[in-house]
């Protein structure tokens, strides 16, 4: 178990990540929103307490493996890294624009640190696979984890590789599925029907968690479970609220490729948005930091 | 004759028969036996993809993928990622067909050594039909940046292919086809991934052929001697990247050409040889390849002659080019 100490510690960064997120997002003009506010929790807690990993030293061998499959969600992964230490802060200024590293989408041959080029959907979990087939025959011990969404469960990719995993017992990998139930055309249910997930990856031959995504402590638990787990991959089904700390977002999935500036005008009005959601979050800083007290 | 080739190829009882894919197979597991990176990826095909040559061998470093050609990409992918040689093996209409989003993104964008073995490409497949005959293969693989393509002309050559393209550190596409083919090469035929081969000298047409079709090439370099037109014939077994110098050197000598290819003209390795003499050294191009339709049942020497890919249809091709110089 983690202490209570290094939680608060971890929230308090995860509120400082979705702050940062806004900025990079105002600035450049587009992204995503909704997944990336719902998954600074898990992205926090990576970097900053369950990723054995060396911001120095990228190429690491021995570096435990984050995959992120749904790739258009790397503006958090991005500001997750540059306060981790692998790039400057200052260069999350330039998300998406002209001559970045920082691509819409995440590409490994422009950023170090970044383990995969992703964004078509659909395609980390394989290669999340390949790489954990790939220690587990050379007898290495660091793990491999893929962050992927519940829309891209959709693709057929997605359970080619489930079948692998499970055939192949990968132990060493965790898949986290960010169980926020919105993609771009609406409600997961009613775009696809995905339930019942637990069973279809159970059925599938892998252990599956029920986490909620947005709770650090319980996240780092399931993490800490699915080590111990030796005869199956594990999914870790975390449940996570897309646009999670503005709350006049939270669930609503026209903000899924909306940057703040540039969403829906119901609540605010365009120019008032990045203002008005980092009001709302730095509300929760002080609320966090005075119960630390 | 090149010194370097078989002896009396124009006698084509005397040649051995063997198909590209058995080049493959060998290749592999002289790959897997200098280096224990090298992994072999099959989508339920290890048989007839030659990949089973490499399975007897090496049990631990063979993976068996099912019938899932975008997972046997993407897995490949971080596979190589990790820093294994993963060959994938299927066949060319499925990867790189069905799988070719999961190359692009995850392997080409990626820029990961993964080395995709396409079998039974063209209509020489024969009998299987027209799902089963790639024929746009090749220009699915050049139009990606950083793959590198190449088809080789007969089993020997394909040995080499593979040995050499498990260690070029790149994305690579190697075409394979199933039937069996006269094997014009040694082991001391000159290789080298990216140089083109010219296997015949001459001063009038130069023929440029790619895979197994480079035999009929040949035997169309032979017809036109007796009539005394002297075809240059390369060997372009590299289509990407393309070797301009080579092209060039030949072409500016010869004046006019003829390419053939087992593939669709539209975007092919003749397409790779117009763009480079458009603006270079613009002369007359005849393509023998198909004409924008699928292939069909039928024996396989039934379908190069139906499809006008075998060495009359290339001599008159030669002539045409040479008339409108």
């Amino acid at each position: 178990m983690i202490d209570q100490e290094k939680i608060k510690e971890l929230e308090i960064l995860a509120n400082k990540m979705r702050q940062d997120l806004i900025k990079t997002l105002v600035e450049a003009g587009s992204g995503h929103t909704a997944g990336p506010l719902g998954l600074a929790d898990i992205f926090t807690a990576f970097y900053f307490h369950i990723l054995n990993h060396n911001p120095k030293n990228h190429l690491w061998e021995d570096r435990d493996r984050l995959i992120l499959s749904n790739g258009h969600t790397c503006p958090i992964r991005y500001v997750a890294m540059a306060h981790a230490g692998y790039f400057p802060v200052e260069e999350l200024k330039t998300l998406r624009k002209f001559g970045t590293r920082l691509q819409g989408h995440p590409e490994r041959d422009k950023l170090p640190g970044v383990e995969t080029t992703s964004g078509p959907l659909g395609s980390g979990l394989g290669q999340a696979s390949g790489i954990a087939y790939a220690a587990k025959m050379d007898g290495r011990t660091f793990r491999t984890y893929c962050i992927m969404s519940d829309g891209e469960q959709d693709a057929g990719n997605t359970w080619e590789s489930a079948m692998f995993a499970g055939k192949n017992k990968l132990h060493n990998l965790t898949a986290v599925m960010d169980r926020n139930n919105i993609q771009i055309d609406g409600m997961t249910e009613n775009i696809m029907p995905l339930e019942p997930l637990r069973q279809k990856y159970e059925a599938f031959n892998w252990h599956v968690i029920e986490a909620d995504g947005n709770n650090i402590a319980e996240f780092i638990d399931a993490v800490e479970e699915a080590k111990a787990v030796f005869e199956k991959p594990t999914l870790i089904l975390a449940h996570t609220i897309p646009g999670k700390g503005v709350k006049e977002i939270e669930f609503d999935y026209r903000w899924h490729g909306s940057p703040p500036g540039k969403g829906p005008e119901d609540v605010w009005p365009k120019d008032k948005q990045g203002e008005a959601m980092l009001k709302e979050l730095k509300a929760i800083e002080t609320a966090l930091k005075s119960k630390n007290e | 004759m090149n010194k370097y080739l078989v002896e009396n190829l124009s006698d084509i009882k005397s040649l051995q028969q063997l198909p590209t894919r058995d080049g493959y197979g060998k290749g592999l597991v002289k790959a897997g036996e200098k280096d224990n990176r090298v992994v072999v990826l099959c989508a339920d095909l290890a048989e007839s993809t030659r990949s089973q040559w490499f399975l007897e061998k090496f049990p631990e470093r063979f993976v068996e993928m099912g019938v899932a050609e975008q997972n046997m990409a993407t897995v490949a992918a971080g596979m190589a990622n990790y820093g294994k040689i993963p060959f994938i093996s299927s066949y060319a209409a499925f990867s790189p067909g069905r799988n070719n989003e999961q190359i692009r993104t995850t392997i080409s964008i990626n820029n990961v050594p993964v080395k995709i073995a396409g079998a039974h490409a063209g209509v020489s497949v024969g009998p299987d039909g027209a799902t089963h005959q790639a024929l746009e293969d090749i220009a699915l693989m050049r139009a990606q940046p950083n793959m590198v393509v190449i088809s080789p002309c007969d089993a020997v050559e394909a040995e080499k292919a593979t040995f050499e393209a498990a260690f070029n550190g790149k994305p690579t596409y190697i075409r394979l086809g199933r039937e069996k083919t006269p094997v014009m090469t040694t082991k001391k035929t000159p290789f080298k991934i990216g140089k083109a081969e010219v296997f015949m000298e001459g001063k009038d047409v130069t023929i440029i052929a790619t895979g197994p079709l480079v035999y009929e090439a040949l035997l169309a370099a032979h017809e036109l001697e007796k009539e005394g037109i002297f075809a240059e014939v390369i060997n372009l077994h590299t289509i990407k990247p393309v070797d301009e110098k080579a092209i060039l050197e030949s072409v500016k000598k010869t004046g006019a050409v003829v390419t053939v290819e087992e593939h669709q003209i539209m975007a092919g390795m003749g397409s790779a040889v117009a763009e480079v003499l458009a603006q270079n050294f613009p002369v007359p191009v005849e393509f023998i390849g198909i004409h924008d339709s699928f292939g069909q049942s039928g024996e396989p020497d039934e379908l190069l002659n139906f499809f006008e890919l075998t060495n009359p249809f290339i001599v008159k091709a030669a002539k045409k080019s040479i008339k409108r110089k």
